[in-house]
């Protein structure tokens, strides 16, 4: 074994040390929970409706199964949140007179999206426009809800790739130009796949609020995994189906949060 | 042909003149370098005959036909005019090849196949070719400069423009891209180089220039600016950096 320099025994000694302090308080904090909330007056109660082992077990399948619903309804919304968030934010960056209209609406787009309340704006087109009278299959909410998600969404996706156009030095652009390429093509090859690989994990952690987000169509009909746990929660009397619908959220939303902090920090490292 | 003059050029950065009328001429196959203090305008000048910076006033000619004319395209002019910067500016996302193959792709049109031989016998003479697949954050400052080059010449231009390409580089990585320089010289490439590298300057360039606040104070063969300069400022120059 080789042995260590002075400067690594110190170092060895002090992890170990920290390591101890951590452990220790977590301990006392974790004990302090599982001691002091039962103690609390009403923890029987809600330790029925919230935790309950057997409600849980009886629902927890079907949630699963709603679930697929809103993994569906991500699936779709999001390549076209991709696209259309891409367009806009080329839209807004067009400096031909001519185009001034089409950047205009642009930027009006993404104000006026990024300003309303999400919720909001999934009434004023889930129930305004079925409203219309349209015929099925154009009456269904999974279409004009998608479409309020994807609208949205697109606003904020536009100005976080437009921040990773703006992030691209100019010195790339100046080289492209230099070998006498168009401007259209400076954009699209040596602009757009810089920046939008620079903006992945900021996207990443937009289209993780938008899986959460996808509960909020449940306000306008489809029965998808929040909706599914208010059914249950009439039915059993219990509140047990949401604690559950949380702990399938997070299955899928933690390990993609800690990966899109994983690509993050990847990045701030290699760039610095 | 591909001669380049340029006329009473100027050219400022909001009220800041930066070129203050600069005559220059420089013929077919003639090596010119533009020497003098950083901020005296050399690479601004530069920048301004591959149309990067727009002139306020005055004329530059390429072949007689003025290419600064306001509103004028400038793609098709810097299709001719190749550039090379000082700090390389490869795109990072695409391989040193990609690089090269990019602007003839688009603008000469060709399939990679047919575009390849002919890029890959130009790595081959400026020693990369076995580093064509790399991509320039696996490159050292000297090959990525070289890459920058080869960029640069896949378009086939008739001049080239080189802005202290050697600038950036560690010592030691210097030579190769000035061996390369040497190879265009031979070749009989037009070529207008802001630089520091005196020792280079003197040996091959045809003609010198000291720029000094925006304007070519002095020019001349590289003896006579080198061995006997006419301007005291010229001197002055020299001598701090001699």
């Amino acid at each position: 074994m080789p042995t260590q320099t002075r400067r690594q025994s110190f170092e060895a000694r002090q992890r170990k040390r920290a390591n101890m302090i951590a452990a220790a308080s977590t301990f006392a904090v974790l004990a302090a929970i599982v001691l002091l909330v039962p103690l609390a007056p009403g923890w029987e109660n809600v330790k029925r409706s919230f935790f309950n082992g057997a409600v849980f077990a009886k629902t927890f399948p079907g949630l699963l199964n709603a679930f697929v619903m809103d993994v569906a309804i991500f699936l779709w919304c999001a390549p076209l949140i991709a696209a259309l968030g891409l367009i806009v934010a080329i839209a807004r960056d067009l400096r031909s007179p001519a185009l001034y209209p089409v950047r205009l609406l642009a930027i009006a787009y993404t104000d006026v999206f990024r300003g309303l309340p999400v919720i909001l704006v999934i009434y004023l087109i889930g129930f305004g426009i079925p409203g219309l009278g349209l015929p099925r299959p154009w009456n269904s909410p999974y279409i004009w809800g998608s479409l309020a998600l994807i609208l949205v969404y697109s606003a904020y996706v536009a100005e976080v790739i437009r921040s990773g156009i703006e992030s691209i030095h100019d010195s790339q652009r100046n080289a492209a130009l230099s070998l006498g390429l168009s401007g259209g093509d400076t954009m699209r090859y040596v602009i757009l796949p810089q920046a939008v690989r620079r903006v992945v994990p900021a996207n990443m952690n937009l289209f993780i609020a938008l899986q959460k987000d996808v509960a909020l169509l449940s306000f306008i009909g489809p029965v998808e995994i929040f909706r599914q746990a208010g059914v249950y929660k009439s039915l059993m009397a219990n509140f047990t189906p949401y604690v559950g619908a949380a702990l399938i959220f997070l299955a899928l939303t933690i390990p993609a949060t800690r990966y899109a902090d994983y690509l993050m920090n990847k990045q701030s490292k290699a760039r610095s | 042909m591909a001669d380049l003059k340029l006329e009473n050029v100027q050219k400022a950065f909001g009220d800041n003149p930066v070129i203050r009328g600069i005559d220059l001429t420089i013929t077919k196959g003639e090596m010119v370098c533009l020497i003098g203090a950083s901020g005296s305008g050399k690479s601004t000048l530069l920048r301004c005959m591959n149309l990067l910076e727009p002139i306020d006033d005055g004329n530059i000619f390429l072949d007689g036909t003025d290419i600064s004319e306001p509103g004028k395209d400038p793609q098709p002019v810097r299709q001719r005019i190749g550039m090379v910067f000082q700090s390389y500016n490869l795109f990072p996302h695409m391989t040193a090849l990609d690089n090269a193959m990019l602007a003839p792709r688009r603008i000469l049109g060709g399939s990679r196949a047919q575009l390849r031989p002919a890029l890959e016998e130009m790595f081959t003479r400026f020693g990369l070719h076995d580093r064509m697949n790399h991509f320039p954050d696996q490159l050292s400052g000297g090959q990525q400069q070289r890459v920058a080059i080869i960029r640069a010449l896949a378009m086939q231009p008739e001049i080239m423009l080189f802005d202290e390409i050697t600038s950036a580089l560690d010592p030691e990585l210097v030579g190769e891209v000035l061996d390369v320089l040497r190879d265009l010289r031979s070749q009989g490439m037009t070529m207008v180089l802001a630089t520091h590298e005196m020792g280079f300057a003197r040996e091959l360039a045809d003609k010198v220039c000291f720029l000094h606040q925006g304007r070519i104070l002095e020019q001349g063969p590289p003896d006579q600016i080198f061995e006997a300069p006419n301007e005291e400022r010229t001197k002055a120059f020299l001598s701090r950096v001699l």
